[in-house]
């Protein structure tokens, strides 16, 4: 759970106070008068009704959808404004152009990001503790994809970065639940296995800190880790080992066997939480900045991965958003980037760029979306009812 | 329990001069709402450790709060009574551990939607107390300095872009000996102009001789310090079944004899570095993180009239792990990162300074240490503009 500084909110002599609504559609503005400056994107909202979007029919029938969460969490100064646009080149140059962009995407949840990335998940403001191992109490959207669809166990994956995370793919839900999830994999569990005890050079990947710097818990690896490697990744421990220490980050290490997985399984649903930016909190601007750098990086690695791999290309949409943002440095009560406890709208307001099959590209769409609108739109895309689900589709997508 | 039941024994543990406070005005805390007690009360419990700046404000606030009639305490409170909490809240030892509330305040806050909503209320409370008690100005007018850059010897990148456009950038400032230069500066200042706490030096390495009428704190000296807080922490890491919340709450509880301070000390002091160290984020194991939250803290509780802060490298980014061990602090440093750090940890300082009464008339001077880069931001400099001409840093306080 993050927690906030209930009388540090109002410590500040001089500024007023914007609402959170005057924030997030502050926000929204600047970032679509920058796309459009900087990429040439036109204003989605103005071109809708003469320029309708592709119909969902005439998408290949194997659909497929890949999200990644940028994470966690990245503000505009150091992204989409002006003087962060040298931090994401890849995403300004190679994926916006090819984009539908939401300029305004507003978690209206719990700032910690287990539970928010839950709440992606689910298209529901879960509310359980951020660090207990808990599953979700909604219907994620693996269950949803596969109950409705009767997809095996093999066409759901998440790619998710640390401890905490593994509990994500399935609810606790009754008409859901045990069986019905994606499955997940923990790359870290992975290389630890694969070590036996012994990862003095790849110590680096295993970094599993997060909300809070010096809690690092102890990693597990076992059998189970070592069977999914060489069993379903189709990966010898020595190759997987020598591909580790090429690799500079967990997230690199995470992308790695994604690519894998789309390789050897190629699953319609694959979700991949990236978490290198969240080295912010241990106050860092560097770390936190190449930590942005290089997940820009990587969400164009999967790009390419999807336009390569023959069971991708032409038929999968891609989602990149960030769990939510960081907190505004205009805010007494926070301290910056560092963390996301104010709850303050630039916390609360991020992005989400939609890309791939379906997609009409380079438009920008300022109106206010959920964060829980993801899972209906993925519904509506590819065919399966989130009826539990609080958020509505995104219309413009579909 | 709910605050129209407070008792005195309530205050039993608190520190003396906490308790005296806490009895003094038991009355008045007992018309306040649950919702906002708590958070008033771990200041509270902290008055002994206070700096006088902090003191002076808690004193003023809860004179107002005894000047208020009940109608007018409901008005004042009417958005925090709307709050909704929970029975398991109401019964938690609020009195006796306000700061275990607050976080569980938050946490239900969070969960239960009503985060806004309290953030409305504090955000109207705190205005119309900064009306009725305004903050105190200064004697002087406020000078922050920030040295970053310690170790580095070329830099091609633009630096403080941040705060450039707030005040003068000058490209030939005369680097020999300035830091010395500094430290004499701000030690004239604290001569003129004592004050307790009210001129401070902070340092992110080994700290520079300097005068004693400077509040000195530096991340070298705190060593001993970090290094049984680090295995403290990793003590704790250990024990199954803790979490990040648990071992919040457990260092929270920590006093400044635990980690070794004291002997005889400068209480107030010694508390301070002991919070630093405890509720700073990466303080622990990042020099220039514990830098920068020092200086934000110590801006926000004892607002100085004078601030220093010299960045030094920090470790290089390792596993955790390793970093908590303590074992290779020091042996391997980042300079670059470290002035990127430091950069961005100048313009916090800056905003800081700025949240503080007196900011108009408050200067700030910002240099790239062993080089002719500084940027000076003051109420007669003029803003976003650049100056080439040969200068050294005692002319351009003078600025």
């Amino acid at each position: 759970m993050t927690s906030c500084d209930p009388r540090g909110a109002a410590r500040d002599n001089r500024r007023s106070v914007k609402t959170a609504r005057e924030g997030s559609l502050k926000l929204a503005y600047d970032r679509r008068e920058f796309l459009r400056a900087a990429a040439g994107l036109a204003a989605g909202a103005t071109l809708f009704g003469s320029s309708p979007f592709l119909p969902a029919a005439t998408i290949p029938k194997k659909k497929k959808v890949v999200v990644i969460t940028f994470g966690g969490g990245a503000r505009d100064q150091e992204t989409f404004a002006l003087e962060g646009q040298e931090n994401i080149p890849h995403l300004m140059r190679d994926l916006i152009p090819q984009s539908s962009f939401f300029t305004q995407v507003v978690n209206r949840g719990i700032l910690g990001h287990y539970v928010a990335t839950a709440s992606l998940a689910t298209g529901v403001y879960e509310t359980f503790n951020n660090f207990a191992a808990t599953p979700p109490e909604s219907p994620t959207i693996f269950e949803y994809f596969r109950k409705d669809l009767k997809r095996p166990a093999s066409d759901a994956w998440v790619v998710a970065p640390s401890n905490g995370f593994n509990r994500i793919g399935e609810s606790s839900h009754r008409s859901y639940g045990q069986g019905l999830g994606a499955s997940v994999i923990l790359p870290k569990h992975l290389l630890t296995a694969a070590m036996s005890g012994h990862s003095g050079d790849v110590e680096h990947l295993l970094r599993d800190n997060y909300e809070t710097p010096y809690y690092a818990p102890e990693l597990g690896g076992t059998e189970f880790e070592l069977q999914q490697l060489e069993n379903i990744l189709k990966l010898s421990v020595d190759d997987f080992k020598a591909h580790a220490r090429t690799l500079a980050s967990p997230d690199e290490l995470s992308v790695y066997i994604a690519r894998q997985l789309m390789r050897q399984l190629a699953p319609s649903l694959l979700w991949i939480t990236m978490h290198d930016i969240d080295i912010a909190h241990a106050g860092t601007y560097s770390l936190y900045v190449d930590g942005i750098r290089r997940t820009d990086r990587l969400c164009a690695d999967v790009w390419k991965a999807i336009q390569t791999e023959p069971e991708y290309a032409g038929n999968t949409t891609l989602f990149i958003l960030p769990d939510f943002g960081r907190d505004s440095d205009e805010d007494a009560g926070g301290n910056g980037f560092q963390h996301h406890r104010t709850g303050d709208a630039l916390s609360r307001t991020t992005w989400m760029l939609a890309l791939g099959a379906g997609v009409r590209e380079g438009l920008v769409f300022d109106r206010r979306v959920d964060s829980t609108d993801l899972v209906p739109t993925v519904g509506a895309m590819m065919g399966f009812s989130p009826s539990l689900a609080q958020g509505k589709p995104v219309s413009e997508l579909l | 329990m709910l605050p129209p039941n407070l008792k005195p024994e309530q205050f039993a543990d608190y520190p003396p001069e906490a308790k005296k406070a806490a009895l003094a005005n038991l009355s008045t805390l007992q018309r306040l709402p649950l919702s906002f007690l708590p958070s008033l009360l771990r200041e509270l419990i902290d008055y002994d450790f206070k700096f006088p700046a902090e003191r002076k404000a808690l004193d003023k606030e809860l004179a107002n709060l005894n000047s208020l009639s009940t109608s007018q305490t409901e008005d004042w409170f009417r958005s925090f009574a709307q709050i909704r909490l929970s029975p398991q809240l109401e019964n938690l030892s609020w009195a006796n551990s306000p700061a275990q509330f607050v976080e569980r305040l938050s946490a239900h806050l969070w969960a239960t939607h009503q985060l806004d909503t309290f953030r409305a209320a504090a955000t109207k409370y705190a205005a119309r107390l900064r009306k009725v008690v305004p903050p105190q100005a200064p004697s002087v007018p406020r000078l922050g300095i920030a040295v970053i850059g310690q170790g580095v010897h070329e830099y091609p990148e633009p630096i403080f872009r941040k705060l450039r456009p707030h005040g003068t950038y000058f490209s030939r400032v005369n680097p020999g000996n300035g830091l010395n230069q500094l430290l004499d500066i701000v030690a004239t200042r604290a001569k003129s102009h004592p004050a307790a706490y009210g001129h401070w030096y902070i340092d992110g390495g080994q700290e520079t001789d300097h005068d004693p009428a400077l509040t000195c704190v530096s991340y070298n000296a705190l060593a001993p310090v970090r290094t049984l807080l680090l295995r403290k922490i990793r003590t704790q890491i250990e024990r199954p079944g803790m979490g990040p919340e648990e071992l919040r709450s457990l260092l929270a509880q920590l006093r400044p004899e635990d980690l070794g301070f004291g002997n005889p000390g400068d209480a107030i002091l010694d508390w301070f570095q002991m919070k630093v160290l405890t509720e700073g984020s990466g303080t622990q194991i990042f020099s220039t993180t514990f830098t920068q939250w020092a200086a934000r803290e110590a801006l926000r509780r004892a607002q100085p009239e004078t601030l220093l802060v010299h960045f030094a490298p920090r470790q290089r980014q390792k596993p955790m792990n390793e970093m908590l061990s303590g074992r290779s602090a020091g042996e391997d440093l980042d300079p670059i990162g470290s002035l990127v750090d430091a950069d961005m940890g100048a313009y916090y300082s800056w905003l800081n300074q700025q949240r503080l009464a007196g900011a108009e008339q408050s200067s700030f001077l910002v240099w790239f240490e062993g080089h002719g880069q500084a940027v000076v931001i003051g109420p007669s400099t003029p803003r976003g503009t650049e100056s080439t001409s040969a200068i050294n840093l005692r002319e351009l306080l003078l600025e």
